[in-house]
């Protein structure tokens, strides 16, 4: 009985491991041409997972494994995101990576294990194991930029990937050493009651938590830890790059959570006023940088940096309201990324990346249709209504201005219409400037439909995005609050 | 009610849907289909406003022909529509230039036709959305989205200099628009958690805050009217723009600017109004004076009715920061005025456009030994920007002299010099392109109005002499709404 009660909270990543394990061994028994099949698997494995998270949620917060591990509303519905999420990933790489020869195994099982990480991070409730969950996606993502093997520039992307990682990673570790050090537990919820009791060796705490800070800052990608961003982003085989820059990001916003919030909360007045300089230095430097960029991956990922720091706007505000916005933020930023990377992918052909920002030339003669939805999701990321992007924007200025922050506010808007000439120039490439080739776009009904459904669900978000909005807020609220 | 419909939301979304349908007539083989579905749209879209002018009580100021549905409830966001005296007409106004647009393209535009005119379609419920939101968040959402068909259409068929144009028309609104959202936010969280724009009229602000609001509502509805010195888009956009495009510029982007003044700058910050009413009076009085001087000096056509407009537009926010009935009507009946003859001077630019591509004034003379009905139209128009009594104009520019002239006899004086500067640059270009020898051989081949266009131009010349002669049922329907804004512009909101 006691072991059910640990089990069920897990039970979702428990069945991903086993298929993971069984995916890996009858991927080696097929053919190289019959890797539809472990497709087709996977797919079935996120479905599963999608059924056992729902089939196994309990109300209110549970604890398994000595606290280790935690099941609450929020850790449920970021789980369900990023089932969405990677399934998403899948089906707009499957052509892409066809066509590249790296349609395999290898590819797929590392997304699942990717993706266990993260779901041991969103659940995670101790040091160790969100550390656990961080190496799992870590590893996972250093061998997936890296798995194509005769790029030079990919190799590269992953070599600085994988040692600002691990000085990342280190940086974490030495930081999680230190609070060990001066509150004596691991254990979020214990750290925080520690603190609250009052801590004798306060510049252990606070070099502790300058450390944790850092190696957020370097997963998150935020400015001054962003160096290894645009390289990855631009290195990376496009469906990497759609992977490392959509689904993770939730599963970092659960970290910050875990982290700041729930661990360090009585420490919220000193680890805000780091984050307000890491956010605005991150919209300046994103920003003003995405304008110099001529690869449209690189772009991306300034433009990344940029949306990291914005997030962090909510977490600074240090109110549930904005938690619930930051958590919104991070979805939409994820479906908004999705799609992005996903028409380059949609765009690019065998031999042919179009991940220069001349690719995306007069896309309106080519095809009407995914320069509509292209729009669409540039004005998402830009924030200007109808789309979702704006009420992304919108519900995390209101948290900052809510707690008195309203010089930040103008900071961040200030900031977010330079953002928005780059996104323009996006559609000013491809509506008003001739098409540079004019060879024919040929999409899969798969991608096609779900690029469409991307694409107008931005803006179906943007119409009515009261239901996404209350999710967030009430599953941050309830597994927060509760403690 | 139409059908057992709302009648402001099928202004709002009836041209949305069909310019959807146009859209989706696809590429220009479908070119003919797209023109006529965008006709019926339009001329739908114009007949059910109707509605809100006949059955429009002219005897209260309150919010007519309401709607009010949840939205968004966690930000307690309503999809609350509604309009009164000075948001009613616009409407209006905005709907039948729609048709106007979509005549006026119907030949001229020969490349993606089914883009272009989903695009003004969408962008005429975009507009009506914009008057009639009572919901700062829905104001809000319809205030940008508005941007997104015009930065298509400047960029897509605009002129050679166009990207430079649209990307600075978007970028300086955003600017605004974009300070304006943080002082809504601030708003928001000063009532205690509402966005109706009621709401806001009521709740009590500090001097300071007032005056920080002030001068965000000032960015996002000063450059949008556009006033000195934040008007430099204006010319670029207008140039480049292609005629509906300028058109629908000069007739209604720029009457969405003046109109927040009216509904948020001046009752939600009275106080603060009233304090900088010199500043803002100052800065129209630039538009004015200046402004006509630089139109003055224009040698492209289009530039120099756009100046027109900045020096026009001054005398609307002239007209509304002197708070009085006399300026404030005037003010509204000059950007109705305003609208008509702008436009009708854009088309008309238009229709030479057409046929010489050209707008560099020197490239014409002797217009009018080819084409007799046109530069009659033009003469009528010509003569209504310059203010001459009994076209439209004049009523809206006499009655803002006639409330400057109460309040300080030198803001009259300047405010009246557009009488001889406005004259003065509209009948000497008028001058140089109509009469005079004919020098350019291109010239001696033009072509008389044909029927669409006398249609087009005999419509606003009806509506230009109409309002100009008979302008009681105009003012009447302003009366009772404006009186009422005045008692709230009096009244101090600062806290006690």
């Amino acid at each position: 009985m006691n072991l059910m009660a640990n089990l069920i909270p897990a039970a979702a990543e428990i069945f991903l491991l086993v298929m993971v394990c069984f995916i890996l061994i009858a991927d080696l028994m097929l053919t190289k041409s019959s890797k539809i099949v472990t497709y087709m698997l996977v797919q079935l494995t996120l479905l599963g997972c999608s059924l056992i998270t729902v089939g196994t949620h309990q109300p209110g917060v549970v604890y398994a494994f000595h606290n280790m591990y935690v099941d609450d509303l929020m850790s449920d519905v970021l789980k369900m995101l990023s089932y969405l999420g990677m399934s998403m990933v899948l089906i707009y790489s499957r052509q892409y990576l066809m066509l590249r020869g790296l349609f395999t195994g290898e590819f797929m099982v590392l997304a699942l294990f990717a993706l266990l990480g993260m779901n041991v991070m969103i659940s995670a409730n101790h040091f160790l194991t969100l550390y656990l969950g961080l190496e799992l996606l870590s590893l996972s993502m250093y061998a997936m930029v890296a798995l194509q093997r005769d790029s030079a520039i990919a190799t590269e992307a992953a070599m600085k990937y994988f040692v600002l990682g691990a000085l990342a990673s280190g940086l974490l570790l030495y930081g999680m050493s230190m609070l060990y050090g001066a509150t004596g537990t691991l254990e979020l919820g214990a750290m925080s009651d520690a603190i609250k009791h009052g801590v004798h060796n306060k510049s252990l705490l606070a070099f502790g938590l300058v450390f944790i800070v850092s190696g957020l800052s370097f997963k998150l990608g935020v400015v001054p830890f962003h160096m290894w961003v645009p390289d990855v982003y631009h290195g990376a085989p496009t469906a990497v790059t759609m992977l490392i820059g959509s689904v993770p990001k939730l599963a970092a916003f659960a970290f910050v959570m875990r982290i700041l919030v729930e661990g360090l909360q009585p420490l919220v007045q000193d680890w805000s006023g780091m984050l307000i300089i890491l956010a605005i230095s991150s919209m300046a430097l994103g920003n003003l940088s995405a304008i110099a960029q001529t690869n449209i991956k690189r772009m991306f990922a300034y433009s990344t940096i940029t949306h990291m720091g914005f997030l962090l706007l909510g977490v600074i505000s240090g109110g549930i309201e904005g938690y619930g916005a930051s958590m919104f933020y991070a979805v939409v930023y994820m479906l908004m990324s999705l799609g992005a990377f996903g028409m380059i992918m949609l765009l690019s052909r065998a031999g042919f990346e179009a991940d220069t920002l001349d690719d995306f030339k007069g896309l309106n003669q080519r095809s009407p249709w995914l320069a509509f939805m292209m729009m669409l999701l540039m004005l998402s990321m830009a924030g200007i209504p109808p789309t979702v992007g704006f009420y992304a924007k919108f519900s995390l200025l209101n948290s900052i201005i809510q707690t008195g922050h309203t010089w930040l506010a103008i900071v961040a808007v200030l900031f977010s219409l330079i953002g928005a000439f780059y996104y323009l120039r996006v559609i000013k490439l491809m509506y008003f400037d001739a098409p540079e080739s004019h060879a024919p776009i040929s999409v899969g009904s798969d991608t096609g439909l779900l690029i469409s459904i991307n694409g107008l669900g931005m803006l179906f978000l943007g119409l009515m995005p009261g239901a996404l909005m209350s999710v967030c807020a009430v599953s941050v609220q309830q597994s927060l609050l509760l403690h | 009610m139409i059908f057992g419909l709302p009648v402001i939301s099928v202004t709002i979304w009836l041209p949305i849907v069909f310019g959807i349908l146009v859209l989706a007539t696809g590429d220009d083989k479908n070119a003919p289909l797209a023109r006529i579905l965008a006709l019926v749209g339009s001329v739908l879209g114009f007949l059910v406003t109707l509605p809100l002018y006949s059955g429009f009580d002219i005897t209260t100021s309150n919010m007519q022909f309401v709607e009010l549905h949840d939205w968004i409830t966690r930000f307690n966001i309503h999809y609350n529509l509604g309009v009164d005296g000075i948001s009613m007409l616009f409407i209006l106004l905005n709907s039948f230039f729609t048709v106007i647009v979509v005549l006026a393209g119907w030949k001229v535009i020969e490349k993606r036709v089914a883009q272009y005119m989903a695009a003004f379609l969408v962008m005429s419920g975009i507009v009506n959305g914009v008057f009639a939101a009572m919901d700062a968040i829905l104001f809000y959402v319809f205030w940008e989205a508005m941007l997104i068909p015009m930065f298509i259409i400047i960029g897509v068929w605009g002129g050679p200099n166009r990207i430079y144009a649209t990307m600075k028309f978007f970028l300086y609104t955003l600017l605004g628009s974009l300070l304006m959202l943080v002082a809504l936010i601030y708003l928001y969280n000063l009532t205690g958690g509402s966005f109706a724009i009621i709401d806001f009229h009521l709740v009590a602000i500090p001097m300071s805050a007032q005056i920080l609001i002030f001068i965000a509502f000032f960015f996002a509805f000063a450059v949008k009217v556009p006033m000195f010195p934040v008007h430099t888009w204006l010319p670029d956009a207008h140039v480049e723009a292609p005629t509906g495009g300028s058109v629908v510029l000069a007739a209604l982007m720029l009457k969405v600017g003046a109109y927040g003044f009216l509904r948020f700058s001046m009752p939600i910050t009275p106080d603060a109004s009233h304090k900088l009413a010199g500043v803002m009076i100052g800065l129209s009085l630039i538009a004015i004076v200046y402004i006509g001087l630089v139109a003055l000096m224009q040698s492209d056509m289009k530039k120099l009715v756009a100046y027109s407009s900045i020096s026009h537009m001054g005398f609307v926010t002239l007209g509304l920061f002197i708070f009085n009935a006399y300026g404030m009507e005037g003010a509204l009946l000059q950007m109705l005025s305003h609208g008509f003859v702008a436009g009708a001077l854009f088309l008309c630019i238009g229709v030479l456009y057409d046929r010489m591509h050209s707008r560099q004034i020197a490239d014409y003379g002797g217009v009018v030994n080819k084409m007799p009905v046109f530069a009659a139209f033009f003469m009528l128009f010509a003569m209504a920007n310059s203010g001459l009594p009994g076209t439209s104009a004049f009523v809206g520019e006499f009655m803002v002299v006639m409330g400057a002239i109460k309040v300080n006899f030198w803001y009259a004086f300047a405010a009246a010099t557009t009488l001889i500067f406005g004259a003065a640059y509209t009948l000497w270009m008028y001058k140089r392109v109509i009469f005079g020898a004919v020098t350019n051989h291109h010239v001696s081949e033009l072509t008389d109005l044909n029927a669409r266009e006398v249609l087009i131009m005999t419509i606003l010349a009806v509506c230009v002499l109409g309002m100009g002669l008979y302008p009681l049922p105009f003012s009447d329907i302003l009366h009772a709404s404006v009186n009422d804004l005045l008692v709230h512009v009096a009244h101090s909101k600062l806290p006690l």
